[in-house]
C-alpha cells in the first residue's frame, strides 16, 4: 500500500471528469446536464488542488480554485436562466427535444 | 496505513459513488441530494490537500448556493402534481463504452507519466496567503470576477423575470 500522493487525488479527479461526461451525454433533462457540468468543474477543482500541494506553484493553483467557483456560481445562475425561459416556451426541458430556436 | 490514508479512501469513496449515483439515478430529485455528498466529498478532499478556505468556499457556495439553485430548477421545471420526477435517458451503452475507454486513457496516461512532485507542507490556515494574494498580484481578476458575477446576477434576473 503506497502512501496517498499526487496520483490518488489524479484518479479520484478522472473518474468524476468522466461520470460527468456520461451525465451530460446520457441524460435529457438540462438540469441533470448542468449537475454533470458541475462534477467536471469539480474535478478541473481537485486537479487544480493537487498540482497546488504537490506542484511548486505557491497558492496559485489554490486561487484559481476559488476563482472556478466563482464562475460555476455565475454559469449556474445564468444557465437555470436559460431553462425556465425554455420551460415556459417549450412546457419541458428535455434537451433532445429542443431544436427551434424559435417557434 | 495512517489515519490521513483511511480519511482520503473514505472521502475519495463517498465522492465516487455519490457521483455514480447523480448520473445513473432515475429521480432528478435524487440526482439533486446525491450531488450534495458528492460535494461534501470533494470538500474533504480539499481539506486533505491543505485547501482549508477552499473547502469551506466550497461548501457554502457549491452546497449553500448552487445547489440549492438547481433544485429550485427541478421543482420550477415540473409539474408540481407529478410526484416521481423521472428523467429519460439516452444512448447509455454506447456512451458508457466510450466513457470507460476515456476513463481508461486517462488513468494509464497520468500514472505513466513521473510527475516531479515535492511534498509541500500544509500552510494552514491559508486565509492570509490568499487574501494577500487576492490584493496584490491578482487584484485585476479579482475586481473582473466581480463584475462578471454581477452582469451574470442581472443578466439571469432579468432573463428569468419576462
Amino acid at each position: 500500500m503506497t502512501h496517498i500522493g499526487l496520483n490518488h487525488f489524479l484518479v479520484i479527479s478522472s473518474i468524476l471528469f468522466c461520470l460527468g461526461i456520461f451525465g451530460i451525454v446520457t441524460r435529457k433533462n438540462a438540469v441533470m446536464v448542468l449537475m454533470g457540468i458541475e462534477l467536471i468543474l469539480n474535478s478541473a477543482n481537485i486537479n487544480f488542488i493537487a498540482f497546488a500541494r504537490y506542484g511548486n506553484f505557491g497558492f496559485q493553483g489554490q486561487l484559481i480554485a476559488l476563482f472556478v467557483i466563482v464562475l460555476a456560481a455565475a454559469e449556474a445562475a445564468i444557465a437555470l436562466a436559460i431553462v425556465l425561459n425554455i420551460y415556459k416556451t417549450f412546457s419541458n426541458i428535455n434537451v433532445d427535444e429542443i431544436d427551434k430556436l424559435r417557434d | 496505513m495512517n489515519i490521513y490514508d483511511i480519511v482520503f479512501y473514505l472521502f475519495g469513496a463517498v465522492t465516487v459513488i455519490s457521483a455514480f449515483f447523480v448520473v445513473t439515478s432515475r429521480n432528478i430529485i435524487y440526482s439533486a441530494f446525491y450531488l450534495l455528498f458528492t460535494f461534501f466529498g470533494v470538500a474533504g478532499l480539499y481539506i486533505l490537500l491543505g485547501a482549508d478556505f477552499v473547502a469551506i468556499v466550497q461548501l457554502i457556495v457549491y452546497v449553500g448556493g448552487i445547489l440549492i439553485l438547481l433544485l429550485f430548477g427541478v421543482m420550477l421545471t415540473n409539474k408540481i402534481t407529478n410526484v416521481n420526477i423521472k428523467t429519460g435517458t439516452l444512448q447509455i451503452i454506447p456512451a458508457g463504452i466510450a466513457v470507460i475507454a476515456f476513463l481508461y486513457l486517462l488513468i494509464t496516461t497520468l500514472l505513466k507519466t513521473g510527475w516531479k512532485t515535492i511534498n509541500n507542507p500544509a500552510d494552514i490556515p491559508s486565509t492570509q496567503k490568499l487574501g494577500m494574494l487576492l490584493i496584490t498580484q491578482y487584484a485585476v481578476v479579482f475586481e473582473l470576477l466581480g463584475i462578471i458575477l454581477l452582469i451574470a446576477l442581472i443578466g439571469a434576473a432579468s432573463m428569468a423575470r419576462k
